[in-house]
Formats: structure tokens, C-alpha cells, sequence
């Protein structure tokens, strides 16, 4: 048996891929792709009578596969349906970091869910309050939701666009550029900084537009999301290499750090560096862009 | 366990791998077909019967098409083959209990 370090709820989640929890060719070489996260499908990737067969495979791959440092979360089965109990008594008693709940409505489903898996905990001496919980948004009304969902328990670490049902029911469909998701994933950005939460956007599921894809993926970098959705791994590197802050943005970042502790001593508050305005607002943005460097992997500086 | 009635899990699918259990009256009856017979049959055997013996399944005619699974993959399917007979693989499975 693997023992999993404790999650942590706030951490690298750039990039999290899909894996078909009932296919053991699949998920037992999930970790060596390099991805922060891996998700274990039970949900629609299993067919409706394979449901149990799949939990079996992944209380045994939870329990023997090292996944390293990759995070392991699995894709629980949606609150409508008679599996998602099941789902997650599985994930808990394997050991996983964290659940996803698809189509995720209401703060409401969140502390069901919080509920079950507290109750699970309990039932398999599993140290409480470990396991996280995700929020996939998949509905008008999960995303008009999105704030009260993202601020609804402490094991929440974030929610996700998930496009594919929102686009049916929204009566439209992919477009490039994303004018017909807009609305929601600004919503969805913002609800996750309002409650403190990271977001990530939805897959890209054609394979053979690699130029649809990365400007997607500059795109939603530009929004804001903390990360996507894949579901191939020839789709990592490019989002990690995106996510990353540039050089040019580490040196600007290093700079008002260092300009500000220097102007903060001779009790200047506000200043310019280049021509431009520098004051604490930056700073704070100037550090989580470090932080981020770090984690990335692409910070060499002595900050 | 008893073996209840037949019953199968897993596929044919390359790491995976196929496993009917049918009711039985003469101990285990094992019968292995496997894409990696000589390296590891005996290994597969094993790990089935020790599952078997785990679940406490004393008689069952066992048909296993091995497609070169991990030994997780293959505790997993025979486990789900064993509850499926009993019509309990669908909740409150014993996990960490006789699945471990």
C-alpha cells in the first residue's frame, strides 16, 4: 500500500487530466506524463453497468499505484444519480486527494457531498477533513451559483468549467474564441477569487486543432483560470509552458519587490520604477507571481 | 463468499483482464489463458487464488483470460466477478475489509 502524503488544498493545479477509471492500461501509468493532476473517471467515462467494476480497479490502483507527487482526484458520479454514495465511500477508503462533483448546482450539493465524505472518513479511520472536494459547473444555474458553491466548505480548493453539458443547455455549441462561454467563465473567475478558490476552464476535446487549442489556452490564461482541463497528454506541455510567468515578468515582479522593501524603509509608500507606478497594490501580485515561478519550476532568483 | 450464480468482469482489453466465476462444487477449478503465460503464470494463479481464499470462496469453477494485467488490475476484476455473483457489487463494499 502507497500512503499519500496529506493534500494540500492550495497548490500547482495547471493542468488536470481525464483518465477512464475502468481502464487499467490507462491509469496505471497516469503520473508519468508529468501532470499536476489526474482525474479517475467514474463518472461518464463508465459505462452505467461497468459502475462497480470500476470502483474495484480504483480502490486497488488508489492503493498500489505510486502516483508520486501527482494529485489524484476522482470524478464521482453526479447527485442524481444511485452511485455517487458508493463513489465516494470508494475514494475515501483508497485514499484519494479529493472528489470532483459533476454538475455541481448549489452550496447546497456541495455540503451534501462534504457530509458523506466526513461520514466516510469516519467509517475507514481515515484522518478527517483530508479529503478535498472540487465543484465541476456544468449548468446555467451552477454557474449562476458559482460564488455560493465556491465558498461553500474549506475542503473546496476550486471549481471548473465543464463545458460540454452547459453548452446543450445553453442551446449552442463550441466556438472559437469562446464568445458563447464568456459570460460563464468570467463568472467563474471572479467567484473564485471572491471566495478565495482556484478555477480552471473546461477541456479541449479536438485534438487535431492544435491551434485552437493554445489560443484557448492563452486565452483563459489571460482571464485568469489557475489551470485546465485535458484530456490528452500531448496537451501538458504546452499549458504549463503558458501558465508559467515569462522572464520578463519574474524580473519585473523581483524588481518591485526589491524596490519596494528598499522604498518601505525610507518610509516611501508609493513610486515609480520605469516610468511607472509602483505602490503596495503591485506588491502583492509582484509575489504570487514569484511564488508561482517557484512552482513552475522557472524561478532562479534568491527572492 | 459462495459463488451465488455466473459471473464476469474485465475485458479483453491489452492490461486487463477477463474473469468468470460460475458456481462449483469441487474446490477452486481454475483454468488460466494468458498473453504472458510463461513469464508469469503461476503468479496470476496465485494472486486469483489468494483473492479467492480472502473472500472466502471455497467452491467456483474460475475462467481467467489474462491480457498481461497488474496484479491490481487483477485482484480488482476477480473481487468484482465474486461480488456480481452475489448481486453486492453495486454498494457497501468492504473496502479495506476482505478488499484490500
Amino acid at each position: 500500500m502507497i500512503p499519500r502524503p496529506r493534500p494540500e488544498r492550495f497548490r500547482l493545479r495547471r493542468t488536470m487530466m481525464f483518465m477512464n477509471a475502468q481502464k487499467p492500461g490507462l491509469i496505471k501509468d497516469a503520473y508519468i506524463y508529468g501532470v499536476d493532476s489526474i482525474m479517475l473517471d467514474l463518472e461518464d467515462a463508465v459505462a452505467e453497468n461497468q459502475k462497480d467494476a470500476a470502483r474495484f480497479s480504483l480502490y486497488h490502483a488508489l492503493k498500489t499505484i505510486d502516483y508520486g507527487d501527482t494529485e489524484v482526484i476522482v470524478r464521482i458520479n453526479g447527485l442524481d444519480t444511485p452511485h455517487w454514495q458508493e463513489d465516494i465511500r470508494v475514494s475515501v477508503a483508497g485514499g484519494a486527494d479529493g472528489v470532483r462533483i459533476p454538475t455541481c448546482e448549489s452550496a447546497e450539493d456541495v455540503k451534501k457531498v462534504e457530509e458523506h465524505v466526513l461520514a466516510a472518513e469516519k467509517e475507514f479511520g481515515v484522518e478527517e477533513g483530508r479529503t478535498l472536494i472540487m465543484a465541476a459547473l456544468e449548468s446555467p444555474k451552477g454557474v449562476l451559483n458559482a460564488y455560493e458553491i465556491a465558498s461553500a466548505s474549506d475542503r473546496l480548493f476550486g471549481i471548473a468549467l465543464s463545458a460540454g453539458d452547459f453548452h446543450r443547455s445553453m442551446h449552442t455549441h463550441y466556438v472559437p474564441g469562446g464568445i458563447e462561454l464568456n459570460t460563464a467563465r468570467n463568472l467563474i473567475v471572479m467567484s473564485a477569487r471572491a471566495a478565495g478558490v482556484q478555477c480552471f476552464d473546461t477541456v479541449f476535446t479536438n485534438l487535431d486543432d492544435e491551434e485552437g487549442f493554445e489560443n484557448e489556452v492563452r486565452m483563459i490564461h489571460d482571464m485568469g483560470f489557475d489551470g485546465k482541463s485535458l484530456i490528452n497528454p500531448r496537451q501538458i506541455a504546452f499549458v504549463h509552458q503558458t501558465l508559467a510567468p515569462t522572464p520578463k515578468e519574474i524580473a519585473t515582479a523581483e524588481t518591485y519587490v526589491r524596490t519596494y522593501e528598499e522604498q518601505s524603509k525610507l518610509g516611501v509608500g508609493v513610486y515609480t520604477v520605469n516610468g511607472k507606478m509602483v505602490d503596495i497594490a503591485f506588491i502583492k501580485d509582484a509575489s504570487r507571481v514569484i511564488a508561482l515561478a517557484k512552482a513552475c519550476g522557472v524561478y532562479h532568483g534568491d527572492l | 463468499m459462495e459463488i451465488q450464480k455466473a459471473a464476469i468482469a474485465g475485458t479483453l482489453e491489452s492490461s486487463d483482464a477477463q474473469v468468470t466465476v460460475m458456481p462449483g462444487t469441487n474446490g477452486i477449478e481454475l483454468t488460466l489463458e494468458s498473453s504472458v503465460m510463461n513469464q508469469y503464470g503461476r503468479q496470476i494463479k496465485a494472486t486469483v487464488l489468494s483473492v479467492l481464499s480472502g473472500l472466502g470462496v471455497k467452491d467456483a469453477r474460475v475462467k481467467v483470460v489474462d491480457k498481461g494485467a497488474l496484479d491490481c488490475t487483477l485482484k480488482a476484476r476477480v473481487e468484482c466477478a465474486v461480488f456480481r455473483s452475489n448481486d453486492m457489487s453495486a454498494k457497501n463494499i468492504p473496502w479495506g475489509g476482505v478488499i484490500k
